[in-house]
């Protein structure tokens, strides 16, 4: 591998240059017209502009980025997290056009990506599943109030070509449940092309925990422990941890090991990580589904277990033995991970694209500040609402709130809305401090997370 | 009275919903914004007919607080 292409943007692209450079591998950054001037783009050695600033026309353009790649002669594509990392279309067509897919087979990606396939593949693993219905059809609904009952309320309607929390319906009541079903079958077919839907049991007290995973490709795969994402806004994280605070040590290590014997039965190949739902009244684990791609939230990972894991995508993509490196892992303190987003907290995470017009950002020996973007950039309004992601690394669970809440502290951000204040305030919240972090957390502590401001009276 | 809506947000518009002449009730949607992957749905504050509209499906890069639909109040 001598020239990786990057078919991605932002803070993920800029980290992923990073781990080629320290494997002496040329990078390709590819662009849309929106993003000449990006970070991601200054940071590579060649910059290819695939399209206009809309996704459709150049991100998720799969014939712009292997024309890229064919031009600047890039031996490996590496796609990053959203747009086209778990297309396995895309996965298919680079490997066929020449270069390597840093990432799972494609095979692995159509599989992972089909939750009731996925589902599937986990109850084999003996992994435990949440009850759930068969696939519902558009316009085959009969019996649907059957399955309601055999499932249980709540529960929740998903898509089966959905992704990332995106096209969930909770329904409390059978009479709500057939207009649920069409409304997301109907928002499904729009958005992913297949309205296909199931029923799925929800948890009401749950925590959102995962294990991070990497497979060698020939069923040999190792876990890299859990990160709790169960801080949450519109089913999107927002703040990750590792070790969870919320399970027993017994939950923990049963999660690690099933989480690696689906790895293995399926013969992962490279980076992925394992969702699980987790009772906090029972301390029950249940698969949710696979992300076959590296993650947002995958530097709280490599701070606790000391591996690089995007440098590992890439020495497992060009061929090297990465079985010694996965070999005595040990995780070490407390890792925290806060977005930093441009939204606005106080209207209901209202997305806020604009110019940055100051931006600095601390550095220290156990902060690490992911980004891509600079002062006077221009947040789009086109692209994801993640600015930078903090990550710090302590002793212990204490110890890294506290340095978390120095590090937002110190940074200087104006001209945009972000949710920098509203993350100081989580850190500060007794709930948080105590672990009780569920996923309704910030429905939950509305009352106390949103203070009212000086001079508005409180309900 | 005439009611201005305007865009809450910086970002393109995804779909419109509504046109001159139509009546609306209190909550209904009129137009929705996709910003940074989400969609952000514009409501009727109140109750009216439509009497203006601005905003196109698929138009890109509106500001924040740009004039979106006119609606003229029902008494």
């Amino acid at each position: 591998m001598r020239k990786l292409l990057i078919a991605n943007r932002g803070e993920i692209a800029v980290r992923i240059m990073r781990a080629a450079k320290s494997l002496g591998i040329a990078t390709v950054a590819v662009y849309s017209e929106a993003d000449a001037a990006a970070l991601h783009v200054a940071s590579a050695d060649e910059a290819v502009l695939i399209g206009p600033p809309r996704p459709a026309d150049s991100y998720l353009k799969v014939e712009a980025i292997l024309a890229a790649a064919r031009q600047t002669g890039a031996d490996a594509i590496h796609p990053g997290y959203g747009f086209l990392a778990e297309n396995a279309a895309f996965a298919a067509a680079v490997e066929d056009a020449g270069p390597v897919f840093v990432g799972p087979t494609a095979a692995q990606i159509a599989m992972m990506g089909d939750k009731a396939r996925a589902r599937d593949a986990a109850a084999a693993a003996g992994v435990p599943v949440l009850p759930a219905s068969a696939r519902l059809a558009p316009g085959g609904l009969e019996g649907l109030e059957a399955a309601g009952e055999a499932v249980g309320y709540p529960l929740l309607v998903k898509a089966v070509a959905g992704g990332g929390g995106i096209g969930m319906r909770l329904v409390a009541r059978p009479e709500d449940l057939r207009a649920a079903v069409e409304s997301l079958q109907s928002m499904a077919q729009r958005a992913f092309g297949d309205g296909t839907a199931y029923l799925e049991r929800y948890v009401a007290a749950a925590r959102h925990v995962e294990v991070q995973v990497f497979g060698l490709g020939d069923g040999r795969a190792a876990h890299l422990f859990e990160r709790e994402c169960s801080v949450q806004r519109r089913f999107q994280k927002i703040l990750e941890e590792s070790p969870s605070p919320g399970i027993t040590r017994d939950a923990r290590t049963a999660m690690q090991m099933a989480a690696q014997a689906l790895a293995a039965a399926v013969s992962y190949r490279s980076a992925g990580t394992i969702e699980f739902v987790v009772d906090d009244d029972t301390k029950e684990f249940f698969f949710l589904e696979m992300n076959t791609r590296i993650q947002v939230e995958h530097p709280v990972t490599e701070m606790v277990a000391g591996r690089d894991l995007v440098q590992l995508q890439l020495r497992l993509a060009r061929g090297e033995d990465c079985a010694p490196l996965l070999d005595g892992l040990v995780a070490r303190g407390h890792a925290i991970e806060c977005r930093l987003c441009a939204e606005n907290p106080e209207r209901m995470f209202l997305p806020s694209p604009g110019r940055i017009s100051r931006l600095s950002l601390p550095e220290g020996p156990d902060l690490r500040i992911d980004t891509g973007v600079r002062e006077g950039d221009t947040v789009s309004a086109f692209y994801d609402s993640l600015l930078a992601k903090v990550i710090v690394h302590a002793a212990d669970r204490n110890a890294a709130i506290e340095a978390m809440r120095a590090a937002l502290s110190a940074i200087t951000i104006e001209g945009i809305t972000t949710t920098l204040p509203f993350l100081i305030r989580l850190l500060d919240h007794p709930a948080f401090i105590d672990g009780r972090t569920l996923t309704g957390f910030i429905e939950t502590h509305r009352a106390t997370l949103f203070p009212p401001k000086t001079g508005e009276t409180a309900a | 009275m005439t009611i201005e809506i305007r865009t809450l947000t910086a970002g393109n518009v995804w779909k419109v919903l509504v046109q001159p002449g139509d009546n609306v009730a209190e909550g209904d949607v009129l137009f929705i914004m996709e910003v940074m992957k989400m969609e952000v749905p514009h409501t009727a504050p109140a109750g009216g007919k439509v009497t203006a509209v601005y905003v196109a499906a698929d138009q890109e890069g509106l500001d924040a607080d740009a004039p979106a639909v006119d609606l003229e109040e029902v008494a």
